[in-house]
């Protein structure tokens, strides 16, 4: 434990690459997932269609889904002879982005439409008779529940930084290349080097809860006087 | 802008709801002019005959015509809650939030919030948080917001039901301040002492279906039914 902390207080540039390479990857993943995510989720609060109950159902039921099978889907499209396998983008931090973005979409697009639908109740009269369009309810709910919304992306994140099988699989854990935190922490505890994966884990979890850190900060999230 | 809506002519609209009709027939002329209250006991469906004017309950049978196009009509109407709904947002977002729909640029929209929020007395609260305020603030910030896009026609439905006599007459005054303005108002109630008060014109509805309809001033000396004189006298009508 002690060699762990002196790990971590020593921070090596190694050790700086793969966190940082870490965040670059789930960050863009978590950008990416939002702009899919959200909207889809103010939609569906929104917008009465046939198949809507059935849409949301199966985006409850995906946000139990198995890293590793995404993973293994994402590299059979992405292998060479995948039909997306012209792209090259197989053991490519690019690769390890999709992964996380089909795993984290489900589960944003869920926490939000949890908390746009309650929203959409309370605003439902009001909006039907301002007469506003699709689009500007939407972007009502999106904005007024933007609170609850950052709550829907830190769970993204927290799936996606912690994320290993999938991103394992596609990523292929190539040192210098896509070896991220957790896939490192792995192959250190399989070397039996526990002093180093435990370092590892550390700065996983110190990343993990800065980056929530600050995004309830930026978000000035519990602050009373504004909303 | 009045006399482009009026007259609005309903005649044997009804709205159902899984086969149940939950108002109608009615058959009812409203022109341009005053206050109408529409009064009657809970449940006798004043509510979805606001709604069904306003056109966000379904007519299922006959038909309703403004003078104008009903889409352009629907253009110049307001509706104002029985329980207020703000957006989670501060007072003056609030009011700015109709203006900006739209499409008013953002400094006439403030300027013009500032001015409501000070017309209704609530101009020290503009930074606030608009779930903060108490119910009859809440309230004459939906009616300001309801106002400030200077529609021809504001529905109000019970818009003073859950407040106590000193908010319900700062309401009565914005209210009657509007209609001096030239603002149509419809407004529902079951409380007769508001219904004498600010009334022009009484629209009584029982069971679903519009039972009396006129002047005020004959309406409450003179009611031709004695579902309406009882009404007037406090009895239990059903």
């Amino acid at each position: 434990m002690r060699h762990a902390f002196w790990l971590v207080v020593t921070f090596d540039a190694e050790l700086a690459e793969i966190a940082l390479r870490s965040l670059r990857v789930t960050l863009t993943a978590l950008v990416i997932a939002c702009i899919i995510a959200l909207p889809l989720s103010a939609l569906l609060a929104v917008r009465r269609f046939r198949w809507r109950r059935s849409v949301i159902a199966i985006l409850n039921a995906l946000m139990g889904l198995p890293p590793v099978v995404v993973g293994l889907i994402v590299y059979i499209f992405l292998s060479r002879s995948g039909p997306l396998g012209a792209l090259g983008l197989l053991f490519t931090p690019t690769a390890m982005i999709v992964a996380q973005v089909i795993i984290i979409v489900p589960l944003i697009a869920s926490i939000a439409h949890q908390s746009l639908r309650d929203l959409w109740a309370e605003y439902h009269d009001l909006l039907i008779s301002l007469n506003v369009s699709q689009f500007q309810k939407m972007r009502t709910l999106l904005w007024d529940a933007r609170r609850a919304l950052l709550t829907a992306a830190l769970a993204g994140f927290g799936r996606g930084i912690g994320e290993v099988g999938a991103i394992m699989i596609v990523g292929g854990n190539i040192d210098n290349a896509t070896r991220v935190l957790t896939t490192a922490i792995a192959l250190e505890t399989g070397k039996g080097e526990f002093a180093l994966a435990l370092a590892l884990g550390f700065i996983l979890i110190a990343l993990a809860l800065g980056v929530n850190l600050l995004i309830h900060w930026v978000g000035q999230t519990e602050r009373d006087s504004r909303w | 802008m009045v006399t482009e809506l009026f007259p609005l002519i309903l005649a044997g609209a009804e709205t159902s709801r899984r086969g149940k009709r939950l108002v109608g027939p009615v058959d009812l002329s409203l022109d341009g002019q005053g206050l109408c209250v529409v009064i009657g006991p809970n449940g006798a469906g004043k509510t979805t005959l606001l709604r069904l004017m306003h056109g966000t309950a379904r007519l299922t049978a006959g038909r309703i015509n403004w003078a104008c196009d009903t889409a352009e009509a629907r253009h110049h109407q307001a509706f104002v809650f029985q329980r207020p709904i703000v957006l989670r947002r501060t007072v003056e977002e609030n009011l700015t939030y109709p203006l900006r729909l739209r499409r008013v640029a953002k400094a006439v929209a403030r300027r013009s919030a500032q001015e409501w929020a000070e017309r209704v007395g609530l101009s020290d609260l503009l930074c606030h948080r608009a779930g903060v305020l108490s119910g009859g603030e809440q309230q004459k910030l939906a009616i300001a917001r309801a106002l400030i896009t200077e529609p021809a026609l504001v529905f109000l439905d019970e818009p003073t039901a859950s407040l106590d006599g000193r908010a319900t007459r700062e309401i009565e005054g914005i209210l009657s301040h509007a209609k001096a303005n030239g603002t149509r108002l419809i407004l529902s109630t079951h409380d007769m002492g508001q219904a004498r008060r600010v009334a022009d014109k009484v629209v009584f509805m029982l069971g679903g279906k519009v039972h009396e309809t006129g002047p005020a001033t004959a309406f409450f000396e003179d009611a031709a039914t004695p579902e309406a004189r009882a009404f007037i006298n406090g009895d239990i009508v059903e």
